[in-house]
């Protein structure tokens, strides 16, 4: 099965992938901001203010999602000795970041109208900022360690760490009273908000999943380089 | 927007903005990389050169196949 995930074989695909995904992007961007901006309503409670949630949600489910991918690659990397997936999971961290400070930032600037404040150290909003530092400190890993055996232990080590973090974010609603509501979307039960809201948000997720994985492409394919300019330098 | 307007401004300007920065620091990464790689290929010796050759991926990078 590994054998898929070879440089050589691999280097060939996500290479010329980029056109077409930076292309779908664009399209289902553009979309997607049509829909969150012009046609989608207003909330009765929030008004045009619930306008950033499409900005907001999709960022944050994106910054967890890549970090349970982390994570998951970490692991198989570090049990089966596949230093692939250790430089696949590197390429998907930055976007995992600046997901992630989206979230934060959005999220402060929706509070502000809403809650009255644009910070507060509520349940969420804490475990978010939490799974910042894991994401800032695996980054840092990546820096300042050389030795590649070591890099993998401790890289592995951050995302085994910061896994725990993400049922709390994920749950920190149900167990917590927090500023936060409750999940509004449900694949157990049934959906709290309404389909013409619901489809805005789907679009903008899939054009942030694109663009994260444009950015992957792009990181990956550098990474490639590096270890292939190292090659020469054995010639 | 009902006085709204600045923070969904706010919002998307930053999403907007982060996005860029991302993807500019990313491909400036990525091209000097590749022109590291350029340019060590361009100093080996025809013999090193030929070899290099050989592997599928050296020659895909030094193709510029990406167009990213």
């Amino acid at each position: 099965m590994f054998k898929f995930f070879e440089p050589n074989k691999i280097f060939l695909i996500t290479s010329r992938a980029f056109k077409y995904v930076l292309f779908l992007f664009i399209v289902v961007l553009s979309v997607g901001l049509t829909e969150a901006l012009i046609l989608s309503p207003e909330d009765y409670k929030q008004s045009h203010a619930v306008r950033i949630m499409y900005v907001h949600v999709p960022a944050a489910w994106i910054s967890l999602g890549i970090f349970s991918l982390l994570t998951f690659l970490s692991l198989i990397g570090f049990i089966f000795k596949n230093k692939n997936l250790f430089l696949i999971s590197k390429s998907l961290a930055p976007s995992g970041f600046v997901f992630n400070v989206i979230a934060l930032v959005t999220g402060a600037i929706w509070g502000k109208p809403t809650w009255g404040t644009w910070w507060a150290w509520d349940a969420r909003i804490t475990s978010m900022l939490i799974l910042a530092l894991f994401y800032a400190m695996y980054l840092v890993a990546w820096r300042i360690y050389e030795d590649q055996e070591k890099v993998f232990k401790i890289t592995s080590l951050i995302t085994i760490l910061g896994i725990i973090n993400v049922p709390i974010i994920k749950f920190s609603v149900d167990w917590w009273n927090t500023l936060h509501q409750p999940a509004s979307i449900n694949i157990l039960s049934k959906n709290t908000i309404h389909v013409s809201m619901l489809f805005p948000l789907l679009i903008m997720t899939a054009a942030f999943t694109l663009f994260s994985l444009l950015i992957f492409l792009m990181k990956y394919n550098t990474e490639l380089i590096k270890l292939k300019s190292r090659g020469l330098d054995r010639l | 927007m009902n006085g709204y307007g600045l923070y969904v401004l706010l919002a998307f300007g930053f999403t907007f903005l982060s996005f860029t920065g991302l993807y500019v620091f990313t491909k400036i990464q990525y091209n000097k990389e590749k022109n590291k790689f350029t340019s060590k290929f361009g100093a080996l010796n025809p013999e090193q050169a030929n070899l290099a050759k050989l592997q599928r991926i050296n020659k895909e990078i030094l193709s510029n196949a990406s167009g990213n």
